[in-house]
């Protein structure tokens, strides 16, 4: 018994050490996202609907400098027409180094760097940051709810209670979700500003979810991969210790239970 | 190779013979495989297995990684996302590597404890204990190192932190400090060397490895009984023992590819659950993160190194005697290592008489005492250096230094223990008992 409960306790500790301080009081919104648990995917239409908003809106300031056009037609993700990706990636110019000039990008061109100095790289933030598990949280729930780095970035985006204050020439905006509740970023959404081109609701909580999933998707863009080859690679390592089971306690039999 | 008597390999055919006189390299082999093993061992004996298999799963994925990966600071970081996105199958390399290393720090941890419940490190095994120590250290190390080359924020950090603990060695340390870094900071040049020496250090333990098997290959393998083979006769080992191969390896066979099913559950649903989140961003020398936090496997020994502040009377003593020179950092420093060192020490600090402690009553309470004070600790590392926290690290730490300094020792003296089978066949034969003759 003795021996069980240590081994809980161990388990606990190992697995809540993931977790980590997670600083001021914020408010992360538990979205509920398709891509979540152990066999969610993307949703392609959310991934497209979130794009547009990514040109129409973070593209002003953001970049995605790790991510590669031709990854928008992959399937799993927007999956856009060849076609189209070459429309898309042609509205960005990016600087080509043999020409020694900038030049309407192609699909094997990365997406550009942000032009604002203050505003991060959003390839990798929906995996830069983590929404859930504080500091006693075991985080266990990462298997069905992913890190949340998608519900902070659909919260930051939601976020907004309209209040701002100025701090040595920087204004700052109140915000649930920021830790220490002032962020430097004005608020980026109003309700109806992106006309998805399929007719999908467009208000700030719509539009961030959407952007928060297309995020998570450039940061992590093999995940359905992942998923579908972790489940095969699974069932098969429990088929296989299934057989060994049986070879071993055959292999076994005659000394444990010998006449 | 084995002090204990089994069969040898003889060559049959001609090329056999050849080959023997010449390079005895099969009779190595088997020897090796068929080492006669005690047959009670129970399934704390798997991690041994898991273990090698980590080493050899780390160096594979490794080595692959490395032809995609580019040690440069302007490029380093997005090698990283290159092998994530543009390498076929760079995701699950990457991925299983970075997986791969908590699991075999899981493994070592519980390879570790159950040497020290079964007294595996006493007489006539202590070299066999230290290699593994030093095995453990080159470890700590290459992961480490290693923990630096995505170049994200937790490695730029983790890395000044780290070696800022050399630095706080009296008189040489910044020289020590600037040496391991190849500059005042953490650069380019420290990016190159960290690299190097993680492609190095695995095949250091590879050799220790080796060096780690034949010590116990010649002492036999402990066993949960502690008690020893009887060796008198082949009759006799017999009794005691069933050869490695088929027996061991099928059943360790099955408890790694139990261990690999999870270890495959948490790629497939959590890949980045024992990471940080601010790995993902690039390092940046004029950002500190908010909390630098080492991953999970060192925060025990990182709740030492904090434990020992200022205001803390050891301290106190130790800086007024040496006239200040060993200050509250060096102080955490030296407990930090120290806290290997006295593990390290462990087969001359027992004095116990009794080999596993499974007969000794009070031991084994001290001992699960240990493995929850590790615990605690490696929780507390997670935690901000502040109260309450700094306080039980303090605790943990004092418990872990006296179970290994005091507790052992004393209780080698006055411990009743209770008296072990006469052999490992009486052992086996009361777990399996054999069945009435008719």
């Amino acid at each position: 018994m003795l021996k069980k409960t240590i081994l809980s306790a161990l388990m606990a500790a190992v697995l809540g050490t993931g977790a980590y301080a997670s600083g001021a009081e914020s408010h992360i919104e538990d979205f509920d996202f398709s891509f979540e648990g152990p066999f969610g995917t993307y949703d392609q239409h959310q991934l497209q609907r979130g794009l547009q908003v990514y040109t129409e809106v973070c593209a002003a300031c953001h970049g995605l400098q790790y991510v590669a056009f031709r990854t928008l037609g992959d399937e799993g993700g927007p999956h856009l027409e060849a076609d189209q990706v070459k429309a898309y990636a042609a509205q960005f110019d990016v600087y080509d180094a043999e020409l020694d000039e900038d030049r309407a990008a192609k699909p094997s061109d990365k997406f550009p760097q942000g032009t604002y100095e203050g505003a991060p790289d959003l390839s990798l933030m929906a995996k830069a940051r983590a929404g859930f598990h504080g500091p006693n949280g075991l985080g266990i729930n990462q298997v069905v709810k992913g890190m949340g780095g998608a519900e902070y970035i659909a919260s930051i985006l939601s976020g907004y209670t309209g209040e701002e204050k100025e701090e040595a020439g920087t204004t700052f905006y109140e915000n649930t979700a920021f830790p220490g509740g002032w962020i430097s970023m004005s608020p980026p959404l109003e309700d109806e500003l992106v006309e998805f081109r399929d007719g999908h609701e467009n208000n700030v909580h719509h539009m961030a979810q959407d952007v928060a999933a297309f995020l998570m998707w450039a940061a992590e863009p093999k995940m359905t991969t992942r998923k579908e080859v972790g489940f095969l690679v699974f069932v098969f390592m429990i088929f296989l210790a299934a057989l060994l089971y049986l070879t071993n306690k055959k292999l076994w039999a005659p000394h444990k239970y010998k006449d | 190779m084995s002090g204990i008597p089994h069969d040898h390999y003889e060559p049959k055919t001609g090329f056999e013979k050849w080959l023997h006189e010449r390079l005895p390299i099969v009779s190595l082999a088997y020897n090796t495989l068929m080492i006669p093993t005690p047959k009670n061992l129970n399934w704390w004996w798997i991690w041994g297995i898991v273990l090698a298999f980590c080493l050899v799963l780390q160096i594979i994925t490794g080595i692959v990684l490395a032809m995609h990966y580019t040690p440069h600071v302007d490029l380093a970081f997005a090698s990283g996302e290159h092998i994530m996105r543009d390498v076929n199958g760079g995701w699950a390399l990457r991925y299983i590597h970075m997986n791969g290393a908590s699991l075999f720090f899981l493994a070592v941890y519980i390879h570790i404890f159950r040497g020290l419940y079964y007294g595996s490190y006493k007489a006539p095994r202590e070299i066999t204990w230290i290699i593994g120590m030093l095995i453990y250290l080159a470890m700590m190390a290459t992961g480490f190192l290693g923990y630096v080359l995505p170049w994200g924020q937790m490695s730029f950090w983790g890395a000044t932190v780290i070696t800022g603990l050399f630095g706080a060695i009296p008189f040489i340390g910044e020289s020590i400090q600037a040496w391991l870094l190849g500059g005042p900071a953490v650069d380019n040049a420290t990016l190159n060397r960290f690299f190097s020496l993680h492609y190095l250090l695995p095949f250091v333990i590879v050799g220790l490895v080796a060096v780690h098997m034949w010590a116990f290959h010649t002492t036999g393998n402990n066993n949960p009984t502690g008690v020893e083979v009887r060796r008198g006769s082949k009759d006799e080992v017999e009794k005691d023992t069933l050869p490695f191969w088929p027996y061991f390896v099928i059943k360790d066979l099955f408890a790694l590819v139990v261990v690999l099913a999870i270890f495959v559950a948490v790629i497939w649903t959590m890949p980045n659950y024992f990471g940080h989140p601010d790995n993902y961003t690039i390092a940046n020398p004029l950002s500190t993160p908010a909390h630098i936090v080492p991953e999970w496997y060192y925060l025990p020994f990182y709740a030492i190194l904090r434990a020992f502040t200022a205001d803390v009377w050891v301290v106190q003593i130790a800086s007024f005697f040496t006239g200040g020179i060993v200050d509250a950092k060096f102080f955490g420093v030296l407990a930090m290592f120290g806290s290997i060192f006295v593990m390290a020490l462990v087969p001359w600090l027992d004095t116990s008489k009794t080999r596993s402690g499974v007969y000794r009553p009070q031991f084994k309470w001290w001992f699960w005492f240990l493995v929850i004070d590790f615990m605690v600790l490696m929780w507390c590392g997670a935690m901000p250096a502040e109260p309450p926290y700094s306080t039980i690290s303090l605790i943990g730490a004092g418990y872990w230094f006296g179970y290994f300094l005091v507790i052992l020792p004393v209780l080698g003296w006055v411990e009743k223990t209770k008296t072990p089978p006469a052999t490992i066949e009486e052992d086996f034969d009361a777990h399996y008992p054999p069945k009435p003759a008719e």
